[in-house]
């Protein structure tokens, strides 16, 4: 039985099979075809946003969200070199994502045609795979295709460029199931090195497991055995910034987030454990620091589905390539079977020790005077908003850090950030993406003033479509990371990294119709939070903090993790003092 | 806790200063790689050497089953033997590719060149060249009153040596096609 339809019909009717509710788009002359063909169907929502990176970010937010693919719909040139930023955020972060684009017809491709670029070429680099589509019976199997390669194995961004008269052109329709395709990751792990990982869990007696996206990408299942395994072993674990809420921050054996600016526990455990755990992490140099320094005594286990992760950075004494779940399914059945052992001994000894760094309190603050703390935005909007079915977005930066640090992630899928690229403006449309799988949850984007300004026209968007998505902006009037680097290692010399010519925040969000709250001080905040949280509509929080605040705990580049910065929150002088609170 | 003192105003640590302490040793490895025939897939390929930084010493491709729709590249790369591990990881991460061998440490291969040189002179010289092509076993594939175009087969050390000793007779140009290369033995 097969279906003759033109090209536009196929991308929405593929799309339809492949179970999508939303695409994120903006429409141009090379895709007009395919919005004629959304116009006129149900099935699919288009959300129009103000700026195709937009497009790209929302369709990553709603894919972090709910573990199913997030769609994009660009027209050519300007469409898809505008979607650039977002691919590449998504290749970095392994985000399973599919962007369409336009292209200009097949005959005048090469000839410099209006809003013509090479999409293929220039996003090449910055895909997991992508394909031109110059026959429309080849269409429908390339999108079905596509999907396979976004979702299978380490999950990343797809590009499917497809010239207009393409769309135009009618051919056969190919079912998905009859699509073949030679790309199939290995999910199993080797079972003799498993074994052998198992038979260390047994005798180490300083272990600690170091989890990452990767638990995340594998589904929940892979929480939920990472959990198991943690209970019964009764190892520590800590956490990258992007596998953050597969273990529950509230769980027993968490010890935070590790790297640049992890916990002093975390980072402790990891330089002198002796035996180290990866799952489905990539040994990041925000994670290791120093190379040669780097957790010298320890035996290291790496979980990955990527081959290319294994041994590129750090030596893996057992690697094990697969999908976390199925590893972890049978590392767990492995274990049990050999009579779930674990050195008590040792164990106990090694939780003594992490008691001593933890007393350290490495996340103190001290939140006095009129001024508020960034920390202690952060400490009243967790307590204020732990009780709901909540989904936290951040941009990159300081506000990043400290959203990581002082906010708790209990289940995974809960936390949306740019972590690999470090992409400023990625929160505000990614927030948008959150919400629109997520219609009734709170969605709160906790964001810096200078990368929320990135992409402020999403405003529009979320009023459009009635998203009542929070934007919860740590105003320093300052491009905090940015001015922290500068007054530590470039001598006090703020290059550029003051915030002038700021906007009303409160006239900004009115402007398109929003809610703005302005706050700046702390005894008026909680207020200002629950003001924020009944508030049906889009908020713009613009909460006015600590101007030099510097993000502590902290790893200088190039150092050590038993060489971390700590800052001294109980000086009364570490406002002022900038630098001087190095310990 | 070890404080750290890091003085105000100091030079900055760059956070990309990060090198790892492996064996520095440089090896040459000879990759099969067999890819699917598709627009872009040598551009994928060359692209993951460029971005990442890769040495290519010698490429070649074209199509070994035109029915499966398959085309072999064959690559000469130098780098650690990290690197190298790296370089057949990342390669087998491209979508297109369905495999890669590495023929200098999978067991024994044969590598071959093909090289066209051309050698202009009178005399002496052209007589030489000519005695030369014939202990190298190179063909005469054209031939005029004052040049030949040579072509020969063989190792890439074995054309260099070859190119080594035309020099001085009046070698003008050099066509060299890229190491070609097998696997000993049934597979």
């Amino acid at each position: 039985m097969s279906k003759t339809m033109t090209g536009a019909k196929m991308v929405v009717q593929a799309l339809i099979d492949q179970g999508v509710d939303v695409v994120f788009g903006y429409p141009g002359g090379a895709v007009l075809p395919i919005y004629d063909e959304l116009f006129q169907q149900e099935k699919i929502k288009h959300v129009l946003v103000r700026h195709e990176q937009a497009a790209v970010h929302a369709a990553e937010g709603y894919a972090r969200s709910t573990g199913k693919p997030g769609v994009a719909l660009v027209t050519s040139g300007p469409g898809a070199t505008n979607a650039v930023t977002g691919l590449t955020d998504a290749l970095m972060d392994s985000i399973p994502i599919i962007v369409l684009t336009g292209q200009v017809p097949t005959f005048m491709i090469g000839s410099d045609a209006f809003q013509e670029a090479d999409t293929v070429g220039i996003t090449r680099p910055c895909t997991k795979h992508n394909w031109l589509v110059k026959d429309t019976e080849k269409l429908s199997a390339t999108l079905h295709e596509a999907f396979h390669v976004a979702l299978s194995g380490r999950p990343g961004p797809v590009l499917i460029d497809i010239p207009k008269d393409v769309q135009f052109a009618t051919g056969t329709y190919t079912e998905a199931r009859q699509v073949e395709t030679h790309y199939n990751p290995q999910v199993k792990g080797d079972l003799a090195m498993i074994t052998e990982l198992a038979k260390a869990m047994e005798t180490a007696k300083r272990p600690v497991f170091y989890t990452g996206g990767g638990v995340i990408n594998s589904g929940t299942a892979a929480s939920q055995l990472l959990r198991e395994l943690v209970a019964a072993t009764g190892f520590p674990i800590t956490s990258t910034l992007m596998g953050l809420g597969a273990y529950p921050a509230s769980g027993d054996n968490w010890l935070g987030m590790l790297g640049m600016h992890g916990l002093y526990e975390a980072n402790m455990a990891m330089h002198d454990c002796d035996l180290m755990i990866n799952i489905g992490a990539r040994f990041d140099d925000r994670i290791t620091g120093r190379i040669d320094a780097f957790s010298p005594r320890s035996k290291k286990a790496h979980i990955d589905i990527d081959a290319s992760s294994i041994n590129k950075v750090v030596h893996a004494d057992f690697p094990i390539l697969g999908d976390v779940a199925h590893v972890l399914e049978d590392l767990l059945n492995v274990w049990k079977a050999r009579g779930r052992k674990t050195n008590t001994e040792g164990l106990a000894k090694w939780w003594g020790q992490i008691k001593e760094w933890r007393a350290v309190d490495c996340l103190k603050f001290t939140q006095q005077g009129k001024i508020i703390k960034p920390q202690y935005a952060l400490e009243r909007l967790e307590a204020l908003t732990k009780k709901h079915d909540r989904y936290i977005c951040t941009e990159v930066g300081q506000h990043q850090m400290w959203a990581a640090q002082y906010l708790g992630f209990e289940d995974p899928n809960r936390w949306m950030t740019s972590g690999g690229l470090g992409t400023m403006g990625y929160g505000f449309p990614a927030s948008i993406g959150v919400q629109m799988a997520h219609p009734d949850a709170l969605v709160i984007n906790v964001a810096g003033e200078a990368s929320w300004l990135m992409n402020m026209q999403e405003l529009g968007t979320a009023m459009q479509y009635r998203l009542p998505v929070k934007q919860f902006i740590l105003n320093n009037e300052r491009l905090g990371m940015v001015r922290q680097w500068q007054e530590l290692l470039h001598g006090e010399r703020y290059s550029s990294s003051w915030s002038e010519s700021l906007p009303d925040f409160v006239k900004l969000a009115e402007a398109f119709g929003a809610k703005g709250i302005l706050c700046s001080d702390p005894d008026t905040l909680d207020d200002a939070i629950m003001e924020m949280l009944t508030h049906k509509g889009p908020v713009l929080f613009d909460c006015l903090v600590e101007k030099h605040e510097n993000c502590f705990p902290m790893i200088p580049s190039g150092k050590p993790h038993n060489e971390m910065l700590l800052g001294d929150a109980s000086t009364k002088d570490a406002i002022q003092a900038g630098g001087a609170v190095l310990v | 806790m070890s404080p750290l003192k890091i003085k105000k105003g100091s030079t900055s640590h760059s956070a990309y200063d990060l090198r790892p302490s492996y064996s520095d040793t440089v090896e040459r490895h000879t990759l099969a790689v067999l890819v699917e025939n598709e627009p872009g897939v040598l551009a994928r390929v060359i692209g993951l050497f460029a971005g990442r930084g890769y040495n290519i010493e010698s490429l070649t491709v074209a199509e070994v089953d035109h029915q499966g729709h398959r085309s072999r590249i064959t690559i000469v790369t130098t780098g650690t033997p990290q690197i190298i591990i790296q370089i057949k990881a990342q390669l087998g991460r491209i979508i297109d590719v369905h495999k890669v061998n590495d023929l200098t440490v999978e067991g024994p291969s044969v590598e071959r060149e093909l090289g066209l040189f051309k050698v202009a002179g009178k005399g002496e010289h052209r007589v030489e060249a000519l005695r030369l092509a014939d202990i190298f076993r190179a063909n005469v594939v054209d031939s005029t009153l004052e040049s030949f175009v040579f072509e020969i087969t063989g190792t890439p050390e074995k054309i260099d040596a070859f190119a080594d000793l035309m020099r001085p007779l009046g070698l003008q140009e050099v066509a060299r096609t890229g190491v070609a290369a097998l696997s000993r033995g049934a597979v």
